[in-house]
């Protein structure tokens, strides 16, 4: 592959514009379908029993009752899906995460499964099926989990990253760090110095569809995945891994996807599903129920954050520590190591330190929501970077403007940033009206930065030319919020035809090769890469066909609009060939045309983002609402800017909802109280104001474009700005996320009895 | 357990139907009669997703019976345009991106129909609370919102 990925700075004719995405229509007439919208011949209805208790060992399991019943036709456990995992300790948790093989690790754990005729004999079965458990003391806490009393999620854990093994196992898998400098001489210089304690609550993504999949295993060893997944190459790999199927005898094919936000990119029912139908000889539906999404999918970490930031009278900021406990469900995870690396990662530093400890508790795992990690960092960094600039008598915005990041700095988790947005977003905060305009009694300000990475990984994309001048580009990133849009219009721009001549689908894992995940905002950054690299490669024959139609060389034509032209004066009798014209003949000059990329997307520009928000607090009740909400985010280049506002806002109302109202409420006997939608509340309309949006394009040097990835900084910053603005409203630093009534009541009462 | 036998009107068709005493319209709509367009996004009456109207009233297809449709007059998301001709609303969030997953959107859709059906020309406000049954977890509703406004212009007009 010769491609080349700089930026270029061309002018664009497509990217940029606003187009109705190509998958517009099937869904506001409800013909998309998405993972419960399909079914096959002879389909079973599958489902799974889970555990009533947050730890418990499995002592028997009786499945011969439920067996009997009219209509069932399978009923598995453990044993049947045995462990094929061959010393792969991260495949094993997955595979024992997807039915619990010894002990029950938290309340909704899978244990067994059953696949009937009908949903209703499905039930029925579970209700027949007689497990003895013995019950064991379990740990939900984050805090509680980490001191060396608490009761033992896995007895074969010792803490990882510590200069000696520790004689003991703990729930504590793994310490990291990051930093440079030295923080003791950094805080010996600092004339002010603010120093935190924070927490918060465990959240879920919230997607509205819950995970559904129809598994279909064929006596051949071939087998269908009709699945709702952000990755359907990754899915496939971990199935047939767990399965013993060969990965190219499984084709599986993502459904349209009802949101996702991370929660997406790990299997949690489907190997089920597939050991089901295995055993049953027929095709198996298992759709969970919105109780199963939230005590059986993977949520956030909850967190316990310590910061300690220290500075000059002049505002320079001399030393920044920070040490974080994440918690991971009851298996090892890399959240607080994530948190860990993203924490003052807006900042330039002399001395940073930062700790991550990852702590096991009976929670369900932990899986990725938009961002990881980073918002409850950036929460309680981004409160004593206010509290602290408040000390200093600075303004907010000022001290971080004299504090941030640039290009050239090395950041707090190691590399060197290149040309980056936290400066600009910055200055066009402190210029923007809204920091201005007047605020009533009882409201309050706030505003606070954010940092993601962004991913690129591997990628492959095909892009085949029809003979009537039409373009198919097939991309194997699951399209989670409109990137066939922005891809098609990527394709229309490099081969310089109109959007509407090109169609995006996203191909099954037997039409293309490989590709990562759509997670750390990677999909249209990387696929508008492998297809720019397609869209290069078919005009490479393009020009082939038209030098060969004129009988001439080809580095005598060019491409240029859409249009193969003959270069130079001796060819002023040639009129250019379309990109309609070569097609139409290619049946004639050597066969289809199509250009193909398989590329590891490197370079996905790091992204920054600072909000601004006003709320305003009852007193009497403790209830904050969000008057009015300002997005500033660096998208390198925003190919369809309609999508890249639609991912600011969504990120930021994601945001609000956590810092006010969502939580994950556990009784003191490890059962989730609140899994449902009724008393875990996420943002309704009435409750949000219109989020604006401002799109700085500060290009990644590392995209021919200028792309950056979009999806996931939009949700880093919420969190600390609406804390920042509660506390300037009602004047007590809150430090407990989310600021729910009874938590800003009580922040009240305590600072009137002092 | 002994069928129901209903007869009903889904988007103007007469429409017959055996269904379980216990089973819920919108099990009817998506299993039996093939109508996915409505989507269980909860199964409790918290989400909207699956959001018809019957009887010119909007409600949860998960919350009613399907052997509640006897006699009735359904309307879906597969019923809102008029063969190839979308409905102003439909067109809206289409130009809008008033959809990121679109999970969401065939019951925003239904409701805002109802909602414009009993208030033409509805305040920011009120297009708010008027649609605050309806979840979404991706727009943070803004668009969704000027999509309405809009949609309401348009029909106004018409
Ligand atoms: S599925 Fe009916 S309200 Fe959620
Ligand atoms: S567009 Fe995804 S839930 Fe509304």
């Amino acid at each position: 592959m010769n491609f080349d990925p700089r930026f270029s700075g061309r002018k664009f004719a497509s990217v940029g514009t606003r187009p109705i995405r190509p998958d517009g229509i099937d869904k506001v007439t409800g013909r998309a379908r998405y993972g419960a919208d399909f079914n096959m011949a002879g389909q079973l209805v599958g489902r799974i029993l889970r555990s009533p208790h947050a730890h418990a060992v499995i002592k028997k399991i009786d499945t011969s009752k439920a067996e009997k019943l009219a209509g069932v036709k399978a009923v598995i456990t453990a044993k049947d899906l045995p462990d094929l995992t061959d010393g792969d300790a991260a495949m094993y948790d997955i595979l024992d995460n997807s039915m619990a093989r010894k002990k029950a690790l938290y309340d909704g754990h899978a244990v067994a499964a059953v696949a009937a005729i009908d949903a209703r004999t499905a039930r029925e079965a579970l209700k027949l099926i007689e497990v003895d458990y013995e019950v064991l003391p379990h740990v939900t806490d984050v805090d509680e989990a980490a001191q060396h009393h608490a009761p033992l999620i896995n007895d074969q854990v010792f803490t990882e990253g510590l200069e000696e093994k520790p004689a003991k196992p703990s729930n504590i898998t793994k310490r990291t760090q990051f930093g440079h400098g030295d923080v003791h001489a950094g805080f010996a210089q600092a004339d002010f110095i603010v120093e935190r304690s924070f927490k918060t609550e465990q959240t879920h993504q919230g997607y509205i569809e819950p995970h559904a999949c129809v598994a279909s295993v064929n006596p051949d060893g071939t087998a269908d995945l009709w699945v709702c997944t952000q990755g359907h190459f990754v899915y496939r790999q971990h199935c047939a891994q767990l399965l013993g199927l060969e990965a190219s005898k499984l084709r599986v094919t993502s459904s349209e996807i009802g949101g996702g936000f991370g929660g997406k990119t790990h299997v949690w029912a489907e190997p089920v599903a597939l050991a089901l139908s295995r055993k049953a000889g027929r095709p198996v539906k298992l759709v969970m129920t919105r109780d199963e999404v939230f005590r059986a999918s993977g949520p956030t970490s909850a967190t316990s954050i310590d910061v300690k930031i220290g500075a000059k009278k002049d505002g320079t900021i001399t030393a920044a520590e920070a040490t974080l406990r994440y918690s991971c469900g009851p298996y090892a995870g890399s959240w607080a190591e994530i948190g860990a690396m993203t924490a003052f990662a807006c900042y330039k530093l002399e001395n940073v330190k930062t700790v991550g400890y990852e702590v096991l508790v009976n929670r369900p795992k932990t899986a990725a929501y938009r961002a990881p990690s980073a918002p409850m960092a950036a929460f309680a960094v981004e409160s004593v970077v206010d509290e602290l600039a408040k000390e200093l008598g600075m303004d907010a915005v000022d001290f971080r403007i004299k504090n941030a990041a640039q290009e050239g700095t090395r950041s707090s988790y190691g590399p060197v940033y290149g040309p980056i947005g936290i400066g600009p977003t910055l200055e066009a905060v402190k210029n923007h009206p809204h920091m201005k305009a007047p605020l009533k009694a009882n409201q309050g300000r706030g505003m606070a930065c954010g940092f993601w990475f962004n991913f690129g990984g591997q990628t492959c994309t095909d892009l085949n030319i029809g003979m009537d001048g039409t373009v198919s580009l097939a991309v194997g990133t699951v399209d989670v919020g409109g990137s066939r849009a922005s891809l098609s219009l990527v394709a229309a721009e490099e081969l310089g035809i109109d959007y509407s001549q090109v169609k995006a689908v996203v191909a099954d894992t037997s039409s293309l090769g490989y590709n990562d995940m759509t997670d750390g905002s990677r999909g249209t950054f990387s696929s508008s890469m492998a297809t720019i690299s397609a869209a290069r490669n078919a005009i490479k024959i393009l020009r082939e066909r038209a030098a060969q139609t004129w009988d001439i060389p080809v580095e005598d034509v060019v491409w240029e609009k859409g249009h193969a032209i003959a270069k130079g004066e001796k060819y002023g009798n040639l009129s250019p060939l379309s990109l309609k014209d070569i097609a139409a003949a290619s049946g004639k000059t050597g066969g289809p045309i199509a250009g193909h990329s398989e590329l590891v997307a490197d370079g996905a520009g790091v992204s920054f983002a600072t909000h601004i928000c006003d709320v305003e607090v009852d007193p009497e009740t403790g209830s904050t609402r969000v008057i009015r909400y300002t997005v500033v985010q660096d998208a390198g280049k925003a190919v369809h800017p309609t999508y890249v506002e639609g991912q600011y806002q969504g990120g930021a109302a994601q945001g609000i909802g956590w810092a006010l109202n969502e939580e994950y409420i556990y009784g003191k006997d490890g059962r989730l109280q609140n899994p449902g939608f009724l008393d875990y509340r996420i943002p309704v309309c009435s409750d949000l104001p219109m989020i604006d949006t401002q799109i700085l394009e500060i290009p990644n040097p590392n995209h021919p474009y200028g792309v950056r990835g979009v999806g996931e900084t939009s949700i880093v910053p919420p969190l600390a700005a609406i804390a920042n603005a509660v506390s300037n409203a009602v004047g007590v630093r809150m430090t407990h996320i989310p600021m729910s009534p009874p938590r800003i009541l009580a922040a009240l009462e305590a600072e009137r009895e002092g | 357990m002994a069928g129901v036998a209903v007869s009903t009107t889904i988007n103007g068709d007469a429409v017959e139907y055996l269904c379980q005493p216990d089973e819920t319209l919108l099990e009817v709509l998506r299993d039996r009669l093939g109508l996915t367009g409505a989507k269980e996004g909860c199964g409790t009456g918290d989400c909207g997703a699956c959001s018809v109207i019957v009887d010119g009233r909007l409600v949860c297809s998960c919350l009613v019976l399907g052997a509640e449709a006897e006699g009735r007059e359904v309307e879906t998301i597969e019923g809102m345009a008029h063969g190839d001709q979308l409905h102003p609303l439909q067109q809206k969030f289409l130009e809008h991106a008033a959809l990121q997953c679109g999970i969401c959107t065939p019951g925003f859709l239904i409701a805002a129909k109802d909602l414009l059906a009993k208030n033409p020309s509805p305040t920011e406000e009120e297009i708010r609370f008027g649609l605050a049954g309806n979840l979404c977890r991706c727009t943070g509703y803004d668009k969704i919102v000027r999509a309405v406004q809009d949609a309401a212009n348009v029909m106004k007009g018409a």
